[in-house]
């Protein structure tokens, strides 16, 4: 009876339970992040060497201030000041003081040295987080001087990817069409670049008009299309051996060529009797295979990255607008329906979203759309843009732009322009010349 | 039958023993507490924690700091808390406030003129040594009903607070404060999961002591890279954020604190 009572009062007793606090974190800011990139620290022989052979009297601080750029750029990242680093190169590379990077409010560190060894160039780098004062990241490796500006693409495509948990995009290259001259008598060439500006060539003459060059997926083969004796066609060029060849034998004009993802066939149309269809030819093989079929003008086809479904514009509905289908052409769906006429669609390489450009009310917009038609968003209004290319990581798309001209006729440029998907980062993108119709390449290094 | 009855009377006076030592032993220990309990909760939830917390953290370093020249660091931070109410310049500003309190019951400005315009005779009056005594001591009194209405107001709250966790204005200020040290990552996916939910363990200060991401294995599974990127970025939010904006009673209902960071509405949006 005792231990009943005992147990009765044992379970009125008030048992105090504390339930662990929940606060949610909703919001944050989307300020780029400070990043304080000091410069790799090169040892005398070294820099001497270098100094002989490319040049740049301080290969570690040439290297660093790419690494710098390119985060700056890409509009995510606050490089600090380089006047306000408190410990050395060399020191901070081997033990950084976290104290005097969190005095400046950096947030993460790279820090690294250059070595001259056996006629290479060897580089160490670190990513520090320097709020946890931790290592984040260290990479190390080896290549010929002469690849120093990859070098410091490279790094940066490394601490983008540790710190955003995607892929970079800076060591890559852009192909585009270079521009020169006046409006009336443009001569265009087919050149190539490093998606920072640097190291432009040029790969055609500019005898013969070219227009919208696209790069492999491996980044060996360019296609694009010529007027070689005024006649319209899709070439083939490969980068390395400069060596040409026409895409098939259409006996009328071929355009808008674009690579298959596996690099395995290229995809085009082909235009004749004021009709335009969608073809595909296997590069193996040569077989040349119709996708579209319609009295309509169907151009601009991408595939999506897996191969599967390829987009396209067509005016079957009486206007121009963006369609989705398989890659046997079947089930074709319409999934542009705003006001307004929408062209060039192109795939992302994400697969989730399609970049186009689209004319209202006689402006030009560069936007996206997911791929069943629905969430558009206008990034970018202008007088006249098209074109658009997206970075290899879906992130950035990169397009072209024309000025108008006066009265005169004069004041005509064409620049290339980049904007990441927010649509805050807009930026140009310098070139030797005017510029259009780019193509951004697959990462170089993966 | 006697022995029945014997036996029941006994059981009978144990239980009304036990009842009558428990149950006033267990009432009594929130009794004890409210010494402990500062008089600031209530400008916490009257006016908002966010410029009260400021104020709040002010003196409490200044406390600490005139106790680490008398005592050494490892003093445990409980005493600190205890000789908080005592060590806190708190009766000078309590008598203070009970003054305009009175003063604004009383209409001061009119007694105040009043008093100017009497005699020489009546101000002699006025500075009577036993009467000021009187007024003192009816000030202490006044000020100790007053603390003591003001504490039971605080032990009220406080036991509602154990039970309900931090308060709208003090969540509020939480909040503020890791938004302005939260920078999401921009490059993350906006269609998978990215709720990160992070434990803390704080000083009565703020402070971190011990920081756990409670879904830790996700970090390391493939095709989760995005998530370690953003459990980084909210751990470097709680580190740049320290001292936490904490309030500063009720230690023990928020020394243990879950943070749920979640940049999907941010990424979306």
């Amino acid at each position: 009876m005792l231990f009943r009572y005992l147990f009765i009062l044992l379970i009125l007793l008030p048992i105090k339970v504390f339930a662990l606090i929940e606060v949610d974190i909703t919001r944050g800011n989307l300020n780029p992040l400070p990043v304080a990139v000091s410069p790799l620290a090169i040892d005398k022989n070294s820099k001497d060497n270098f100094k002989k052979i490319l040049k740049k009297e301080n290969l570690g601080s040439e290297i660093s201030k790419i690494v710098e750029n390119n985060l700056k750029q890409s509009g995510l990242f606050n490089p600090l000041d380089k006047d306000a680093f408190l410990q050395e190169p060399d020191i901070a590379n081997l033990k950084p003081r976290f104290e005097d990077w969190n005095l400046i409010k950096a947030q993460a560190l790279v820090t690294g040295k250059v070595t001259f060894v056996d006629e290479k160039l060897r580089v160490e780098f670190r990513l520090w987080d320097v709020l946890a004062g931790k290592e984040m990241m260290a990479l190390a490796f080896t290549t010929v001087p002469s690849n120093w500006r990859r070098v410091g693409h490279i790094i940066t495509d490394k601490v983008y990817e540790r710190l955003t948990g995607e892929k970079g995009y800076f060591d890559t290259r852009i192909i585009y069409i270079s521009e020169k001259g006046p409006k009336t008598n443009r001569i265009k060439r087919l050149a190539i670049m490093d998606q920072d500006g640097f190291n432009n060539k040029f790969l055609t003459l500019g005898n013969e008009l070219v227009l919208t060059p696209r790069f492999s997926p491996t980044n060996q083969m360019v296609t694009y299309l010529s007027y070689f004796r005024n006649l319209p066609r899709v070439y083939l060029l490969d980068i390395e051996t400069g060596m040409q060849e026409v895409v098939g034998d259409f006996p009328g004009m071929t355009f808008a060529p674009r690579f298959s993802p596996d690099g395995k066939k290229i995809i085009m149309s082909f235009a004749k009797d004021g009709n335009s269809d969608i073809y595909t030819m296997n590069l193996e093989n040569r077989i040349v295979e119709r996708i579209s079929n319609h009295p309509s003008i169907d151009t601009s086809p991408s595939y999506s990255p897996d191969g599967k479904y390829i987009t396209f514009n067509s005016d079957r509905s009486g206007y121009q607008q963006i369609y989705v289908m398989k890659n046997n052409g079947k089930n074709v769906k319409r999934i542009s329906f705003g006001s307004g006429l929408y062209g060039t669609p192109v795939w992302s390489p994400r697969g989730d979203l399609i970049a186009f450009t689209k004319l209202h009310k006689g402006k030009f917009y560069i936007g996206v759309m997911r791929t069943d038609g629905t969430g558009e968003r206008l990034l970018t209004e202008n007088f006249y843009q098209e074109a658009p290319s997206w970075s290899p990581n879906g992130r950035v798309l990169i397009f072209y732009r024309e000025t108008k001209t006066n009265a005169k006729g004069e004041g005509f440029s064409a620049k290339l322009w980049s904007i990441d998907l927010t649509g805050y980062n807009e930026k140009m993108v310098e070139t030797e010349t005017d510029a259009s119709d780019p193509s951004w390449s697959s990462l170089l290094s993966n | 039958m006697n022995r029945n009855v014997i036996i029941s009377f006994g059981f009978h006076t144990l239980l009304v023993i036990i009842t009558a030592m428990s149950l006033p032993f267990l009432a009594k220990k929130p009794i004890n507490l409210p010494p402990i309990i500062s008089v600031e909760l209530i400008q916490i939830t009257d006016k908002t924690n966010i410029p009260f917390a400021p104020k709040a953290k002010k003196i409490i370093e200044k406390v600490k700091e005139k106790e680490k020249k008398l005592v050494s660091e490892q003093a445990p931070p409980k005493k600190i808390k205890k000789q908080k109410p005592d060590a806190v310049p708190l009766p000078d500003e309590k008598i203070e406030k009970i003054k305009k309190i009175k003063d604004e019951k009383q209409n001061p400005e009119k007694v105040e003129s009043e008093i100017k315009q009497i005699s020489e005779f009546e101000k002699k009056e006025l500075f009577d040594t036993n009467s000021i005594a009187a007024l003192i001591d009816k000030s202490k009194i006044e000020s100790a009903k007053t603390n003591k209405k003001l504490d039971k107001v605080t032990q009220d709250q406080n036991k509602k607070m154990d039970s309900v966790g931090l308060t709208l204005s003090e969540e509020d200020a939480l909040k503020a404060q890791i938004f302005g040290c939260w920078s999401i990552p921009l490059g993350l996916p906006f269609n998978e999961d990215l709720l990160v939910r992070i434990k803390l363990q704080l000083k009565p200060d703020g402070s971190i002591i011990k920081t756990e991401i409670l879904d830790h294995a996700r970090m390391n599974r493939p095709g989760q890279a995005f998530y370690k990127v953003l459990a980084e970025s909210a751990l470097r939010a709680i580190k740049l954020c320290q001292p936490l904006r904490v309030p500063s009673t009720g230690y023990e209902r928020w020394k243990d604190m879950q943070l749920n960071f979640d940049a999907r509405e941010m990424l979306e949006g």
